[in-house]
């Protein structure tokens, strides 16, 4: 081909972008709102954690019963997390690719976890492998207890994020790579995953949040688990606020560093 | 590679997408699969891929048997109309992919690479994003990477169609120049007749499902076996039975035998061609192909009353039934 070629295929131009002149009112009114549901709160916050100095900020982290309840809540966390990217995935996979009798009403069912108050799904998952589970199974008031109730309350968030992006998932590249000699497997693994991995850590960063947050499923079911929404609850309870507001910042500072990670690996090595 | 199609048929519920089709297209050739859309032809090209399965029939890749077996294993390139590129990966790791995946030594892919870059004129963006290239750029890379693993057979599904018409003409140009260079057995998918008489050797007529002629881009013109085929390799006007090109439609400004007389209703000047449009006494309407030079003779202007004489017409029997033989090809000269 000549270089008048190259010249004539002209690289795609950026989409024109109106300006309207509403870009200081929007940035003003965003900022705005985010300062009031968001940033002073926080601020509030970290202010009242430290209201009996640094000393008593350190001495309330400190303490081996935050510690611990820290340590298993973001532990208890990071797992459920990853359970969700699996079978999240596996589930958003099902729900777009297959066709069977009742995906509808399966795809309706997912959010069910969302419309439920927490609380009734605690009682649900304590009466059912609780002391007299009718299926034999005894769990309440340990970790795995807490991972289950975790796992019900989180996983809309990966399937939800998934499904999207493979409803619009280019299969000519699937079946390009089998052109190519790539096993199903294979596929899976180099075109399908790489894909959908912005949209999969993008659910688990939801589900983590949550996780990490919960509270209304877990009061019934914990037990002697040391779970910090339920540990600053009762330090709320015993009239330590500023305790209760310590251990908050740090759940808080725990769940942003992981968030920041969560992020960055989303976006490597994608195309600018 | 020589391809072999026995007896194919496939279905798509209930929609018959091939019918009983038989093809032979010969090693090393060029050949282009030519029909409107619902054809059958990209299913035609799929199912020698390995990508559609067939519901009856055979294909044969070098006399042997492929039918059972899979995309995977049948060692072939294909071009997606649409790029398929990995989006997620340079356009050197999207030529790569198939000898990669086959574990082939790095050094090696390395070289196989640069020389497939240095074919399809990429050179300097081999660590560009898909969504860094132009759709030519995208297409040239969606063919080094089918032809990475040296494949003896190269499917393209309607390679150009997503391309401007400039890039187009130069991309099949380039295309037949390629297959001048590697000697691959080539199958293009086209509805764009133009497209297949410049670049193929051998072009397939397909409608509804079925083959209508198989030949040389010449042949088909010159002498079309059935009604569908004159009218898709060319323009053509009806006069009762008969079907005439443009360019057979001679004017003069005198009667003469067989000609009919008609009203100018519009002269299109498009360069070296002038379509004329003409109103014929009966109310039915043709158009003609003259030249430019035939034009400014002839001073061809709208309203003015011509002779329109046909040089050349075929009459085709029966054109609902099957494809059958013209009975004729009238001289009326």
């Amino acid at each position: 081909m000549s270089g008048a070629t190259a010249q004539a295929e002209t690289l795609p131009r950026p989409a024109f972008r109106p300006r309207l002149g509403s870009a200081l009112l929007s940035r003003g009114l965003v900022t705005t709102y985010l300062s009031i549901m968001v940033l002073i709160p926080i601020v509030a916050l970290i202010l009242k954690s430290f209201e009996g100095g640094l000393a008593g900020f350190w001495d309330a982290v400190t303490q081996p019963q935050s510690l611990e309840a820290l340590r298993v809540t973001v532990f208890i966390a990071l797992i459920v997390t990853v359970i969700n990217c699996i079978v999240g995935t596996a589930i958003a996979w099902v729900l777009v690719r297959d066709e069977f009798p009742g995906k509808r009403l399966l795809n309706s069912l997912i959010d069910l976890p969302f419309a439920l108050p927490t609380i009734v799904a605690g009682i649900t998952l304590l009466a059912l492998y609780g002391n007299d589970s009718p299926i034999g199974i005894d769990i309440a008031y340990t970790s795995t207890a807490v991972a289950m109730a975790l796992l019900f309350v989180t996983l809309p968030f990966v399937v939800r994020a998934v499904q999207p992006t493979l409803i619009e998932l280019d299969q000519d590249m699937e079946e390009a790579a089998a052109s190519l000699g790539a096993s199903s497997m294979t596929i899976f693994r180099k075109i399908v995953l790489p894909n959908l991995r912005p949209a999969i850590l993008a659910g688990a960063a939801l589900a983590f949040a949550r996780a990490i947050g919960e509270f209304g499923s877990l009061v019934l079911l914990a037990g002697n688990t040391q779970i910090a929404s339920i540990y600053i609850f009762a330090k709320i309870e015993s009239g330590d606020t500023e305790g209760a507001a310590a251990v908050s910042v740090v759940l808080l500072v725990a769940a942003v560093v992981i968030l920041l990670a969560i992020g960055r690996f989303a976006r490597r090595g994608l195309p600018v | 590679m020589g391809i072999k199609v026995e007896h194919v048929s496939k279905d798509f519920e209930d929609f018959k997408a091939l019918d009983d089709i038989s093809l032979e297209v010969p090693d090393g050739s060029l050949t282009a699969l030519l029909g409107p859309s619902g054809s059958g032809k990209s299913t035609l090209l799929r199912l020698i891929a390995g990508l559609e399965h067939a519901d009856g029939g055979k294909v044969y890749l070098d006399g042997r048997d492929v039918t059972e077996m899979s995309v995977q294993e049948r060692g072939i390139g294909f071009v997606f109309q649409h790029y398929a590129a990995f989006k997620h990966m340079t356009v050197r790791d999207n030529i790569a992919f198939g000898l990669a995946i086959r574990k082939t030594p790095k050094d090696k892919i390395r070289s196989r690479v640069k020389e497939l870059i240095r074919l399809v004129q990429l050179n300097g963006m081999a660590h560009r994003y898909p969504s860094q290239l132009s759709g030519g750029q995208r297409q040239r890379m969606a063919l080094a990477r089918a032809l990475a693993a040296e494949p003896k057979l190269l499917l393209l599904d309607e390679p150009f169609g997503a391309l401007d018409a400039k890039v187009r003409k130069e991309l099949r140009e380039w295309l037949r120049k390629l297959h001048d260079e590697v000697h691959v057995t080539t199958i293009f998918v086209t509805h764009d007749q133009e497209e297949a008489m410049d670049v193929a050797e051998q072009i397939v007529v397909m409608n509804e499902g079925r083959i209508e002629q198989v030949g040389e881009p010449k042949e088909l013109y010159e002498h079309p076996k059935t009604e569908f085929v004159m009218s898709f390799v060319g323009e053509v006007n009806r006069f009762g039975d008969a079907l005439i090109r443009p360019h057979d439609l001679d004017l003069a400004l005198f009667k003469s035998d067989g000609a009919e007389e008609a009203m100018i209703e519009r002269v299109s000047h498009l360069g070296f061609e002038v379509r004329v449009e003409l109103s014929m006494a009966n109310g039915d309407h043709a158009w003609a192909q003259v030249t430019r030079a035939q034009a400014e003779e002839l001073e061809l202007e709208e309203g003015q009353i011509i002779f329109a004489r046909p040089s050349r017409a075929k009459v085709f029997e029966n054109g609902d039934g099957p494809p059958t033989a013209p009975t004729d090809e009238l001289q009326v000269a």
